[in-house]
């Protein structure tokens, strides 16, 4: 997989993203030990010193944790992944209702539009 | 060597007759980083990347490279790409494998055999039977086989199609390792900006700006290329 990057953005911010995506997803599961920054950093073609910035704050949100030889694991807690993915659904929604809104449609309406949707 | 600068410049000027090329530069790089120095043409980057290999003579001011004077020792711990190649094009790859093992110890051949292998180059081929692009891979491959502390790229995407500026970045970062770093000298900076940790600006023979690129970026809301051209405006 190519991943891009925006240029305006701040890298450690959009791999931040992409790894919550991982989380969220069960790409990596509960408790499961993560590649090496230099691995990640190969993945994503992006510098190492970017990769661990957005690993140390993953680590800062308790998403993943350092085993001081092992490298790096993801939370145990599955509590915490539930939680970043309700925020993370709720933060598509809002944006989805904003973007309705725009047009506008309101709430009861854009609600009835996603109902029509056939996935 | 903990917290020893790995390149320190103090009050750098050169001067060509009355004119300044390099006025009052000051630069600190440390350890660990990939750097961009990002200038338009005629900033006064390469005057600057050949005084720290020794090529220019200063007009006043001072260089170290690892707390030393610019010399034969600094000159084992950088690994240099110039902007123009210095290879003789009639030789064989090999022959320039072969040439670098006996001019540079730290030159890891069967590296820069692997990394040949790897971008399809074929090392019994002429250089003069290359196309531009392949002969860029090639000094790039052989500069970063070099067990450095410093690499000095000067414009190392110049004249390259997309494809192969790609390849070229994915050589620098795989090969970059935490004790080293390496300086990239560009003017084709949104190509290059996803990959670097610091950024600096030089402008009219002055450093006008150093600093993280994340920073940079959150601080300005905008890529370095745009923060760049806004400052730089014609």
């Amino acid at each position: 997989m190519d991943f891009t990057f925006d240029n305006n953005i701040p890298i450690y911010i959009q791999l931040l993203e992409y790894l919550k995506i991982y989380l969220i997803s069960g790409v990596f599961k509960c408790g499961e030990k993560l590649p090496s920054v230099r691995d990640f950093a190969n993945t994503f073609k992006v510098n190492p010193n970017t990769m661990q910035k957005a690993l140390a704050e993953l680590e800062s949100m308790n998403l993943i944790y350092t085993e001081r030889t092992n490298g790096k694991y993801v939370t145990k807690d599955e509590k915490l992944i539930e939680k970043l993915k309700d925020e993370y659904a709720i933060t598509l929604a809002k944006s989805y209702f904003q973007g309705m809104k725009r047009i506008g449609l309101g709430k009861a309406d854009s609600i009835k539009y996603l109902e029509g949707i056939n996935e | 060597m903990s917290n020893m600068e790995l390149l320190e410049i103090k009050n750098l000027n050169k001067k060509y007759d009355k004119k300044y090329v390099l006025k009052d530069v000051d630069l600190k790089i440390t350890s660990g980083k990939i750097i961009g120095l990002l200038g338009k043409n005629g900033a006064g980057k390469t005057t600057l990347i050949k005084l720290i290999n020794d090529l220019l003579t200063p007009t006043s001011g001072e260089i170290f490279v690892k707390g030393n004077n610019i010399g034969v020792e600094s000159k084992k711990v950088i690994s240099y790409l110039p902007e123009r190649t210095y290879l003789n094009k009639q030789m064989k790859v090999s022959e320039v494998i072969d040439y670098f093992k006996d001019f540079y110890e730290n030159f890891d051949d069967n590296k820069a055999k692997k990394l040949l292998k790897d971008l399809d180059l074929d090392i019994n081929q002429n250089l003069s039977k290359m196309s531009k692009g392949m002969q860029e891979k090639v000094q790039l491959v052989l500069v970063m086989s070099r067990k450095a502390d410093l690499y000095i790229l000067d414009e190392p995407l110049g004249g390259v199609d997309p494809a192969t500026r790609d390849y070229i970045l994915d050589t620098i970062l795989s090969n970059f390792n935490e004790n080293a770093s390496v300086i990239i000298s560009t003017h084709l900076i949104s190509d290059i900006e996803r990959i670097l940790d610091e950024v600096i600006f030089i402008d009219k023979g002055k450093i006008v700006l150093q600093s993280d690129t994340d920073e940079l970026r959150t601080k300005e809301n905008a890529s370095i290329d745009e923060i760049f051209r806004r400052m730089f405006k014609c």
